[in-house]
């Protein structure tokens, strides 16, 4: 690590409540989409000590969508565990590409951070730290944002859930691919990167299209770091 | 092996789910306190950060319909030209709301 880079892994309380007022606006949509968890959940005839149990432990958005769709009486237990298994194995890679700024930490802090690692906080952390800024107030402040709204919606949707009966008409779908783009395109872009992304966005469909469900994220992103790997870029 | 969710059912299951998801959160970083971070891994892990959002994004810009091709269109566009996030999401955002609103069912 360069001597620059030193204090990216910084960590204090300004950098935290920095980090949670920075993902402030975009946790606000988070409650819509908590609120409609809620709803799903309830109409999947979830309990309401269960559904918000389970926004609190899990809190991964998409898989626990996808374990409504597994919910009866009855559930395929390790059906659901692969799902979920399958849809959040993306944490794996965010983790990876974490730890050379979680490395300095003590395992007690590095792990009690991830614990709140997801989508939106890691790639503002990303940003922060290939710009030359300590980007763990962003995961960690963040990711308390994320969490904490996540369940209030949630807990909202079990009482008025009506009111946000068809988010995607009001474009609501569309918060998170839109941030989550704004974020790759406001990052490095160059040729090398533009190639990385390429190979990445082609792995991404063919494994889409061709292999097991959910498995699109983790071989897209894999081929990108290949790809980087196998043409690095000398600086 | 299906487990019956009534009872205490439901939520030994979510608790599975909760450890399940857990593990991911950990095991990239703890997997990765035993390699040590050179400069090729460095390489590897930087070209995958941004590569994790592009495969995430693909399908949904290849499958979507033509409100979220073009939302995802609209952010884009605004991100290079303004290079701020907030207009760019919002804009994305209104554009899908539009286009379902006035040309449904594309």
């Amino acid at each position: 690590m360069t001597r620059k880079e030193a204090s990216l892994h910084r960590l204090d309380r300004a950098l935290v409540w920095e980090g949670f007022k920075a993902l402030l606006p975009l946790s606000l949509f988070v409650i819509v989409f908590g609120i409609a968890f809620g709803l799903a959940a309830t109409q999947a005839r979830l309990g309401d000590l269960e559904i918000v149990l389970m926004s609190t432990l899990v809190f991964a958005g998409a898989s626990q969508f996808a374990a409504l769709e597994l919910w009866g009486p009855q559930v395929p237990f390790f059906t659901l565990l692969v799902t979920v298994f399958a849809i959040n194995a993306r944490h794996l890679l965010m983790g990876a590409t974490l730890y050379p700024w979680l490395e300095s930490l003590s395992p007690a802090r590095r792990y009690g951070i991830m614990l709140v690692a997801s989508d939106a906080n890691w790639a503002m952390a990303m940003q922060a730290f290939g710009r030359g800024r300590p980007g763990l107030g962003l995961l960690l402040g963040g990711g308390i944002a994320l969490w904490g709204f996540w369940v209030l919606g949630t807990w909202l949707g079990l009482n008025v859930g009506g009111a946000v009966q068809d988010p995607a008409s009001l474009g609501l779908d569309m918060v998170m691919g839109c941030f989550l783009l704004a974020m790759v395109v406001g990052g490095e872009k160059n040729l090398h990167m533009l190639l990385i992304w390429t190979v990445a966005a082609g792995a991404s469909l063919l494994a889409f299209y061709y292999l097991p469900e959910n498995s699109h994220v983790v071989v897209g992103a894999i081929a990108g770091g290949l790809v980087g790997l196998a043409w690095g870029k000398r600086e | 092996m299906s487990l019956e969710t009534g009872g205490l059912g439901a939520l030994f299951v979510i608790l599975a789910m909760a450890l399940v998801t857990l593990a991911t959160r950990w095991g990239g970083v703890f997997v990765m306190s035993f390699v040590p971070i050179g400069y090729r891994v460095r390489q590897f892990i930087h070209a995958m950060s941004g590569s994790v959002l592009v495969a995430l994004l693909a399908p949904l810009a290849v499958t979507g319909d033509t409100g979220a091709r073009l939302a995802l269109l609209t952010t884009a566009v605004i991100m290079l030209t303004l290079k701020k996030p907030l207009p760019a999401i919002a804009g994305g955002i209104l554009v899908a709301a539009l286009c379902r609103q006035f040309l449904p069912g594309t």
